[in-house]
């Protein structure tokens, strides 16, 4: 049996967890910085950290990229605008633990020889922002960051950055064009940031788990980290149950965990239900039925499976749910995120959303089906950034899953569903 | 659209300069800019933008071209009171829609609506990354969790009301939306101490872990 972890979870219970006397005197920074800036990217490498904002790049091999002696500032960007349906990791994170995402920043940018970093944030998380920029503060104040840190010679700066409402600065590229006061769209890749990023400089743009995770394989070592997790799917991360369960939260467990184990430990699905869907990583991963609950939750099964790991966001749906309805919700979120740059996400999320109603309402037909399919075929893959790609995620997996529901829909004419059902209050216990 | 009187306009270049001190180059300063004038007049007036562009040296189109690019900046007043509700696929299903439902039946107004007192404006929103607390409300960006139609109408009412109100995490007080935009610019309020560290669904996997004496592998620092 996988049992949980605590790691970046360990002190949220303290009452100053968010306070530098509820987290700790920054020692993994202070030994990073008698380091060479080499020997910390090759012990995050050896670590085998994945990225944690959903795409699963090596974290090291990306610090790895930048180009050292090109006589150009470098940056760090921490990726801190969690939008993605489901995804609520980095905010309770943030809230409870910001220490540990300013230790992380000051170990990365010494690492890949930055001194200016930015945590950009959504705007729509208040509390979260000021506990970001208390931490900051705190910490220039005790001379963690600033000039000649730990008296090592070493020098950076750190902003705190809110966003201002737009999904689709999770994009990395996009986020760099809203960091430089731009409409946030995405550019084309190549170059990739670690070339010309932010500035047209060497940047690294990294999730907040993902950066708050250095300090602890510093502390520990990289065998430490790489001792937990699967073969290739190394260490912890940060589970976020949601929806239909007894008792949703965040359970910070080794990846490769299954739902099964996780659903255990959160009491089950509520009571007197059971499980008809969930994601494995938030919206734009492709649904699973309870056939996956045995699937462990690492990069290589879930994509084995047809779906991605993507943020652990597991947004459980118990056997109460219209299918239909949530793709339409999730589809309609994507069309009002949409940034508009390339035709096909921009067309094809509008027209999605507007078969999906009519689907929805029962008025559609069977041929609708192959429509909505046909859209999203035409957004994978010829879509500019991931956003599209996403999109098609919910109606590719749905009709694969649950064609009989949608064929339901035009049978009787409405949706078979009653939504007072699947409300928490309506679970008719 | 007029301009700022002198003594705002004065206040507002001082916040301006401090914040466009922060960037390697201004216009990054943009995104901020736009809270800070959004904190002035509850909304991102022209004569707001007329500002952000003056300060970064920005053609006033440009500038418009960003603002109505971001969601969270107004183009009309907001209420004093920023009332959002999630509809995105998980708390709709929880319970969100049935709330967004009530709660525009009981004030009578609709997304992006303002209430005749100047207090509340509703506004649907997509995910705020709180899904483990849905069906969740924002009120001028701070929590509002678990929610319920009864509690959401009674929340809205204690608002218009002038009552005390507390977020679910987050500061003892709730501050205004102006006063919020002042804290997105960048400008602190000094309220981050208050409230919990974390609570509810954000501590249910610690807790088992303590409760079963479960903890990561011992490391070298310990």
């Amino acid at each position: 049996m996988t049992t949980l972890t605590p790691v970046l979870t360990a002190n949220w219970d303290r009452a100053d967890s968010f306070s530098l006397a509820g987290y700790g005197e920054y020692a993994a920074a202070k030994k990073a910085l008698g380091m060479e800036p080499d020997a910390i990217i090759k012990a995050v490498k050896d670590s085998g950290l994945r990225g944690r904002g959903g795409a699963g790049f090596p974290t090291g091999m990306k610090w790895g990229f930048i180009p050292q002696g090109d006589g150009k500032p470098h940056y760090l960007v921490v990726n801190a605008d969690e939008s993605e349906p489901g995804t609520c990791k980095d905010i309770p994170l943030m809230m409870a633990n910001p220490h540990s995402l300013v230790e992380g920043v000051i170990i990365t940018s010494y690492a890949i020889r930055a001194s200016q970093a930015f945590i950009y944030i959504r705007g729509e998380v208040l509390h979260v922002v000021r506990r970001v920029q208390a931490a900051v503060r705190e910490a220039y104040e005790k001379g963690y960051l600033g000039r000649d840190i730990f008296g090592s010679g070493y020098d950076l700066e750190l902003v705190v950055h809110s966003g201002a409402g737009a999904y689709i600065c999770g994009e990395e590229t996009a986020l760099l064009d809203s960091l430089e006061g731009y409409r946030g769209q995405p550019r084309l890749k190549p170059p990739f940031p670690a070339v010309a990023g932010l500035y047209a400089c060497p940047t690294v743009i990294n999730n907040v788990e993902s950066v708050a995770s250095v300090p602890s394989i510093v502390a520990n070592g990289a065998d430490w980290f790489a001792g937990m997790g699967t073969e290739k799917s190394k260490g912890f991360g940060i589970f976020s149950l949601s929806g239909h369960v007894t008792r949703p939260g965040q359970y910070e467990a080794p990846l490769g965990i299954t739902l099964r184990e996780l659903l255990d430990m959160a009491g089950g699905v509520r009571a007197g239900h059971r499980l008809k869907f969930w994601t494995p990583g938030g919206s734009s991963t492709p649904i699973f039925t309870d056939e996956h609950l045995d699937v462990p939750l690492d990069f290589e099964s879930v994509g084995a499976k047809g779906s991605m790991l993507g943020t652990r966001a597991l947004q459980i749906f118990d056997e109460t749910t219209c299918v239909v309805r949530a793709v339409l919700r999730w589809t309609e979120f994507y069309a009002h995120e949409s940034c508009g740059k390339c035709t096909p996400c921009r067309e094809g999320t509008y027209w999605l959303k507007q078969v999906l109603r009519r689907l929805e309402k029962g008025q559609g037909t069977e041929d609708d089906l192959t429509t909505i399919t046909d859209i999203a075929d035409n957004i994978l893959g010829r879509s500019f950034c991931a956003l599209g790609d996403g999109a098609t995620s919910p109606i590719h997996s749905s009709v694969k899953y649950f064609r009989d529901e949608y064929l339901k829909h035009f049978e009787i004419g409405g949706c078979p569903f009653d939504r007072a059902a699947s409300t928490v209050w309506g679970a008719g216990e | 659209m007029t301009s700022y009187s002198p003594e705002v306009r004065e206040r507002l270049e001082r916040d301006a300069k401090e914040i466009i001190g922060r960037y390697p180059r201004s216009r990054s300063a943009l995104l901020p800019l736009l809270h800070l004038v959004q904190s002035e007049e509850g909304y991102v007036s022209d004569a707001g933008q007329e500002f952000c562009a003056e300060m970064l040296g920005l053609s006033k189109a440009e500038v418009v071209g960003v603002s109505t690019f971001y969601t969270m900046y107004k183009r009309r007043p907001a209420g004093e009171y920023h009332v959002g509700v999630c509809i995105n696929a998980l708390c709709a299903i929880m319970g969100g829609d049935q709330i967004w439902d009530e709660l525009t039946e009981h004030t009578g107004i609709g997304n992006g609506e303002t209430t005749a007192d100047g207090k509340v404006s509703l506004e649907r929103l997509e995910c705020n990354a709180a899904c483990d607390f849905a069906p969740v409300m924002m009120v001028n960006w701070e929590f509002f969790d678990n929610q319920d139609p009864e509690s959401a109408k009674r929340l809205v009412d204690d608002l218009r009301a002038g009552k005390e109100v507390t977020p679910t995490r987050g500061p003892g007080r709730l501050c205004s939306f102006k006063e919020a935009s002042r804290v997105l610019a960048g400008l602190p309020d000094g309220l981050a101490g208050e409230g919990p560290a974390a609570a509810g669904p954000s501590l249910e996997g610690l807790k088992i872990a303590k409760a079963n004496g479960w903890t990561a592998p011992k490391g070298a620092s310990e």
